[in-house]
């Protein structure tokens, strides 16, 4: 490509060339955006306010009062909060890191030109993507049933004891963290996907006239070119382990024991079960203070790149 | 290269052109030892990936007995519409499945133009207030939605819209994430088209509806798929709205399946399977768009 001074100055005219037209044009801005807006004021932030002004209220009896940061003293002593975030604590560190290494291989085998029935491959491997989030929760809940289920009468052909899936605290977790990424593994996998196709394969011919090898141009082109990726996918995997709700709440309504209760599925239960409204305010206001240290951190590792 | 291609694509860059090196002695055995556990992997995780589904097509096609017989049925069975009778008569799915589609159909049309609108008005204007706008839209969506759902179930008890559909669609219409990507989208729309329609003399909704909505058509499209599939798979929102069978949405029906005191398990089978036919056909359609719909715009280029 020829250097050329125009191509420095591109995006700065595009750029003017918008404020003149900007300037010209106050009013119809406003009323693109108007919907959106008036939307957002009545269902975000006027029900946002309201939640966060709830949390120091306390309903017994019939009477409402106010009772200062009690909820969020509650949070601290409720064996049930932690025992909902231990849960999704373990699915954040088996099952998201279990389902991106699982992607990112899966990604990297149909990524390579040699391999035929490619289409075919990438196809199955995105179809769980494709179900109904409650209609394949079913389906694994049929199918993990101790007595006869599908997945026990395989077992017993290759001659292992029935397994009780659903009703045993750590079966519970291994079956719920089994149909996530039953689920997920395919999504990701595309997205990985399309990063791979974007590495220049420059690069690949450089670290191999450099005589490196197959396992180190993986660990030293291909995860480090992943990288926004890689933090995209684990980032959206966490938000979505910690919002955990329709899996857990079709496979085992949050037990046995409450095994696989989640933060929100407890708030779900906490405020639509027992109606305690305060105390729900307070789990949610608890959720918020998580994804937000989760976005955080986000923007840190994007950033750390730069 | 860009996502929407990512699933059908024949990748021209490579990972591995050592094919075309001089490898020694053997090198097809060589690369034939190496290669076989390859495909003997991909083809255990492609069965692990297609069984559910196999599963589904056949358990929705016998009788509850034999689903947990031995040994299993492997093939479809003849009991398809003796099923399908018990489903539609315990939870009357035929008007579930209507639900459903009315539903997502009215909230896709309308969150979509509303989303469509706002991102071209953030893109492309300047106003007061833009700048709070667009903040509020990105805290929007960083914020888990779970947060609202006692406010909102008491401002519907309220306005006395429990159980009703406007309920289960209004409140999510202004959807951000979808505004979000429009704004993005009609960023980088060329401003020369929308400049000549305007010394055209053509009003502002006007160059909007005939210059800039007709060449954004493939973002377009993607918005609708993302928006369709999420009210279609919305669960914990309508489980708490509607209360009467004959207004449940498929997932909520499902759910109220599981919960009888005698489960019809090949019923709720089937139940999944056509919970799922809907966004089988739209993948199969629109394989492209759904895809890059689904990944909401997760990767671009």
């Amino acid at each position: 490509m020829v250097a050329s001074p125009l191509a420095g100055r591109r995006p700065a005219t595009k750029e003017s060339g918008r404020r003149t037209l900007a300037r010209r044009l106050q009013r119809p801005g406003v009323w693109f955006v108007l919907p959106a807006a008036l939307l957002l004021v009545i269902f975000f932030t006027y029900p946002l306010v309201t939640s966060l002004w709830q949390s120091f209220f306390a309903t017994s009896g019939g009477v409402t009062s106010w009772v200062g940061l009690e909820q969020y003293a509650r949070l601290f002593a409720d064996p049930l909060i932690g025992k909902s975030l231990a849960n999704a604590a373990l699915i954040l560190i088996v099952q998201v890191p279990l389902m991106i290494a699982l992607a990112v291989g899966l990604a990297y085998l149909l990524n390579q030109s040699w391999l035929r029935f490619r289409g075919g491959f990438r196809l199955f491997a995105f179809l769980p993507a494709v179900t109904t989030l409650v209609a394949y929760a079913v389906v694994f809940r049929v199918m993990l049933a101790t007595d006869g289920g599908a997945v026990n009468q395989v077992f017993a052909v290759f001659g292992v004891e029935p397994v009780d899936w659903l009703n045993n605290e750590w079966w519970a977790r291994v079956a719920l963290i089994a149909a996530i990424t039953w689920r997920w593994t395919g999504y990701n996998m595309v997205i990985i996907l399309a990063g791979l196709q974007s590495i220049p394969a420059e690069l690949y011919e450089a670290a191999r006239i450099d005589g490196a090898g197959r396992w180190q141009i993986f660990t030293r082109i291909v995860i480090p070119q992943l990288r926004p990726v890689l933090i995209f996918t684990t980032v959206t995997s966490t938000i979505g382990a910690l919002q955990l709700f329709d899996e857990n709440y079709i496979l085992t309504e949050g037990g046995p024991n409450d095994a696989t209760l989640t933060p929100v599925l407890y708030l779900y239960k906490v405020g639509f079960r027992q109606f305690d409204f305060g105390y729900a305010s307070a789990i949610a206001w608890l959720l918020v203070v998580l994804t937000a240290v989760i976005a955080i951190i986000q923007f840190r590792l994007m950033r750390e790149k730069k | 290269m860009s996502v929407t291609s990512t699933l059908t694509s024949v990748n021209p860059r490579t990972t591995d052109a050592r094919d075309s090196r001089p490898a020694g002695a053997g090198p097809a055995l060589r690369r034939g030892i190496l290669r076989a556990p390859v495909y003997l992997l991909l083809a255990v995780t492609s069965v692990l990936a297609v069984v559910p589904f196999l599963w589904m097509v056949v358990a929705s096609t016998h009788p509850t007995s034999e689903l947990f017989g031995t040994p299993l049925p492997v093939l479809p069975g003849g009991e398809l519409w003796a099923n399908l009778a018990r489903l539609q008569e315990s939870v009357n799915f035929s008007q579930v499945m209507l639900n459903s589609l009315g539903i997502a159909v009215i909230y896709t049309v309308f969150s979509s133009i509303v989303s469509i609108m706002c991102g071209y008005g953030l893109a492309t204007y300047r106003f007061r207030g833009r700048g709070i706008l667009l903040g509020v839209v990105l805290v929007t969506m960083m914020i888990p939605m779970q947060v609202l759902l006692v406010p909102l179930f008491q401002m519907m008890a309220s306005a006395g819209w429990i159980d009703s559909y406007q309920a289960v669609i209004l409140p999510f219409l202004a959807n951000a994430f979808g505004i979000f990507l429009m704004r993005q989208g009609f960023l980088d729309f060329p401003v020369s088209l929308i400049e000549a329609a305007r010394i055209d003399g053509a009003s502002e909704f006007r160059t909007f509806y005939r210059i800039v909505l007709p060449v954004a058509r493939p973002q377009i499209a993607a918005l609708v798929i993302y928006t369709f599939i999420s009210q279609w798979n919305a669960f914990i929102w309508p489980l708490l709205m509607l209360n009467t069978e004959d207004r449940y949405t498929v997932p909520v029906a499902l759910n109220t399946m599981i919960g009888m005191s005698r489960v019809d398990y090949s019923g709720l089978m089937l139940g999944s399977l056509l919970a799922t036919l809907p966004l089988m056909l739209l993948f199969l359609v629109f394989q492209k768009q759904f895809v890059s719909g689904l990944l909401g715009g997760a990767v671009k280029g």
